[in-house]
């Protein structure tokens, strides 16, 4: 994505979530990279100028949770629809997780999945390797080879180990070299069945519930692992309040954990599943307003890192059946920026505190040149108009999925151009 | 909150989907329709021709010989015409969805649908899915709802005891997995029950219980103390034995209806079950086939429920 081109970006609203800057300068990018914010290096010529009047540059987003589908739910979504639904939502640093068809357990599966991704030139895409072969939760994958191939981490997705033992050999393991593993945390027996968050809710509706507890005993075994293996571990996708405790008291301790949310699970909760509506299965599930409150304080706080758009394609045919059978999630990655705009919106909290969340934060525990405007970073933007309201329809959104509870309904924030290493990737 | 998928703009009754909800003057609607469809049953000509020319399918994804003949009974005093389907498992092993069994269905002109599904909230889907006119009648969905039951159950307790604002119901057992218990507890609290209690073991019980507005009893005969109904929920096989429950035979101790339990009760309380009934396991035998049971009256006050609200919605349909 190198180029040689010199560009500025001029007369937007810089807002750089890592230093803390926000003010009217220009950005000022050669080869590439950020070569100044405010005054122009010496002897630069632009050869190209972005006007962002009236526009808010930030660090291009990094997304922690992005299902591309490939390889083998094509049907789903392609590599080529997610990627551009990527630069069109702002995102130009993504983390996909290793539960594909096959699943990441192989370095040539990434290796794939990397050269097809890159040659697309538009985000740039973080494999997650697969914790364990073929995610069935018996034998390593080999971490080794896997982060040779690219990976940043390692991740059992939504299969939660049922062997502690196992867990705790992989932490070991992950330990001595110094990878990072992720975790969904959430005890497999306790969830076995469960559609919903165990509540009023899935009382009225008689579904099938999944106890808070089932993800706080999780957090809590894990936690004791880390204390024991040292391991750093990156729990993917908080839902209920009690973990949050567990999760803040371990931070405290100094044990390597971060965390992230879902930012559906920071704007909505069980009750909004209304009659049934699929669109508002998620894994984990929608938990209740007591939860969701207590998330959004935790991102407020601290104890949540960062948020992510946790992306999942899914086609009408498996969305179109009984609750119970839906498949769970929501496209995301065109709604992260302004979704997370709204919850700032409902929290009162500072754009730039918003921004880091989606932006310097994920990229610091990815450990990523990205998510900031440091001068020698590379130059990737988002520039968003933060008072346009756009109309979230099947047409609008570029990624295959069409599924979200977001469908038909107004939001407000419009990514006009992303950009990355330099180049303008969207539109495009 | 969307409007609720049952009711037409007019407020009245499009699909019968769930008793949580349902208005009270629709429920006194189909409670007051069904007298005049019990005495049909006492007649020697069984038959009046509000739905004839129109087409009932029994679409039952799960088995139930029992409700299914129910219906098929109603549909026919009512001189609809009866298709009955059993899909069971099978038609979803054959790759074909939900709504392209009922796309093909409705391309054969159904006018109503009793739908039985394993899955709760599936009656919903399928009742968004078919065109204006076509009802949706929800015969049991997974753990969430059985209005007909729910509304039958609340025929043969204004059968017995006339004034619902007096009474106190206590709900037996395994309310947890029981789509009757939801369906009596909504329609009890909106006819204006003053209390309804649940009693079972925590196992048994969903979370939040008592927000759906009843009281919990873990102690039988607590619970049963002073109250004017009676209702036993069945208790599955499968939960017998495991971890919800130690044994069929700990549970019928606790839990089981017998003679000193039923004491603590007011003298003239009825005893209900929506059936089948395991006897010796949440009812003793002679308490099922005692004088205080309206088991076998539910059964026959069933029929004409289900042939109130399917006279109402085809009603409804004809003018839509």
């Amino acid at each position: 994505m190198s180029n040689t081109m010199n560009v500025e970006i001029k007369n937007g609203r810089v807002v750089d979530p890592a230093s803390g800057a926000d003010a009217m300068q220009s950005i000022y990018v050669v080869d590439g990279r950020i070569a100044a914010v405010g005054n122009a290096p010496k002897d630069f010529n632009a050869d190209r100028v972005i006007d962002a009047a009236g526009k808010i540059v930030c660090p291009g987003l990094v997304d922690l949770s992005a299902r591309l589908r490939e390889p083998g739910n094509e049907h789903k979504a392609t590599l080529e629809s997610e990627m551009r639904a990527a630069v069109a939502g702002g995102v130009t640093s993504l983390v996909c997780p290793p539960d594909t068809d096959p699943p990441l357990d192989e370095p040539g599966l990434v290796e794939m999945l990397k050269r097809r991704a890159d040659a697309l030139k538009q985000a740039r895409v973080y494999p997650l390797g697969a914790l364990t072969q073929g995610l069935k939760g018996q034998r390593l994958a080999e971490m080794g080879a896997l982060t040779e191939a690219g990976c940043v981490g390692f991740f059992q997705a939504d299969c939660p180990l049922t062997d502690t033992n196992v867990l705790w050999r992989a932490m070991q393991y992950a330990a001595t070299h110094g990878f990072t593993i992720w975790l969904r945390p959430e005890d497999a027996h306790l969830a076995t069945g469960g559609v919903a968050h165990d509540g009023e809710m899935a009382t009225r509706l008689g579904l099938p519930a999944i106890p808070a507890v089932a993800e706080t005993i999780a957090v809590q075994t894990i936690v004791t692992l880390v204390a024991e293996t040292g391991c750093r571990v990156h729990l993917a996708r908080i839902s209920a309040a009690p973990s949050l405790a567990v999760i803040a008291a371990a931070k405290k301790a100094g044990l390597p954990l971060t965390c992230d949310v879902g930012i559906h699970h920071l704007l909505l909760a069980d009750r909004d599943i209304g009659y049934f509506d699929p669109q508002y299965r998620f894994t984990p599930p929608l938990r209740d307003v007591r939860d969701r409150d207590a998330l959004r304080q935790g991102v407020v706080s601290g104890v949540i890192d960062a948020i992510c758009s946790d992306h999942t394609p899914v086609d009408d045919d498996e969305k179109q059946v009984p609750f119970d059978e839906a498949t769970p999630g929501a496209t995301g990655l065109e709604l992260l920026l302004p979704l997370t705009l709204k919850f700032a919106a409902e929290m009162k909290l500072p754009l730039k505190n918003a921004l880091a969340k989606i932006t310097s934060a994920p990229a610091a525990l990815l450990g990523i040149p990205a998510g900031t405007l440091a001068v020698g970073s590379p130059a990737d933007l988002c520039i968003f108009d933060e008072q346009a309201f756009w109309a979230v329809t099947p047409r609008t959104l570029c990624s295959q999925g069409k599924n979200t509870p977001w469908m038909k309904r107004e939001l407000v924030g419009k990514v006009t151009q992303t950009v990355v290493g330099g180049q303008t990737v969207f539109p495009g | 909150m969307p409007a609720h998928p049952q009711l037409d703009s007019q407020g009245n009754l499009k699909h019968l989907l769930t008793t949580e909800g349902l208005p009270r003057r629709l429920i006194e609607q189909v409670l007051e329709t069904a007298d005049q469809f019990v005495s049909i049953g006492e007649r020697e000509v069984k038959k009046v021709p509000l739905l004839r020319g129109k087409s009932v399918f029994n679409l039952f994804f799960e088995n139930s010989t029992r409700t299914r003949t129910t219906f098929e009974i109603a549909a026919k005093r009512l001189s609809a015409d009866v298709i009955n389907l059993n899909i069971g498992a099978s038609s979803t092993s054959k790759g074909e969805s939900l709504l392209d069994t009922i796309d093909n269905l409705a391309a054969m002109d159904a006018d109503m649908f009793v739908v039985r599904h394993h899955s709760s909230g599936a009656p919903y889907l399928i009742a968004q899915h078919v065109k204006p006119g076509v009802a949706v009648v929800n015969a049991g969905d997974g753990r969430h709802a059985h209005p007909t039951q729910g509304l039958l159950d609340m025929y043969t307790i204004r059968h017995y005891k006339k004034d619902f604002t007096r009474l106190t119901v206590a709900i037996v057992g395994d309310v947890l997995h029981s789509r009757v218990a939801r369906s009596q507890i909504h329609a009890l609290t909106t006819l204006g029950v003053p209390e309804v209690r649940v009693i079972g073991p925590r196992t048994l019980l969903p979370a939040d219980v008592e927000r759906l507005g009843v009281k919990v009893f873990h102690d039988m005969k607590r619970g049963l103390e002073g109250a004017d109904v009676v209702v036993m929920l069945r208790l599955q096989n499968e939960r017998m034995n495991g971890p919800l429950l130690p044994s069929a035979q700990e549970f019928f101790k606790t839990y089981g209806l017998t003679a000193d339990k039923l004491a603590r009760a007011k003298p003239d309380a009825i005893v209900m079950h929506p059936g089948p009934m395991n006897r010796g396991v949440e009812i003793d035998s002679p308490i099922a086939d005692g004088t205080q049971s309206v088991i076998l009256p539910q059964v026959t006050f069933g029929i004409a429920v289900r042939m109130a609200v399917m006279s109402l919605l085809g009603a409804g349909g004809r003018h839509e």
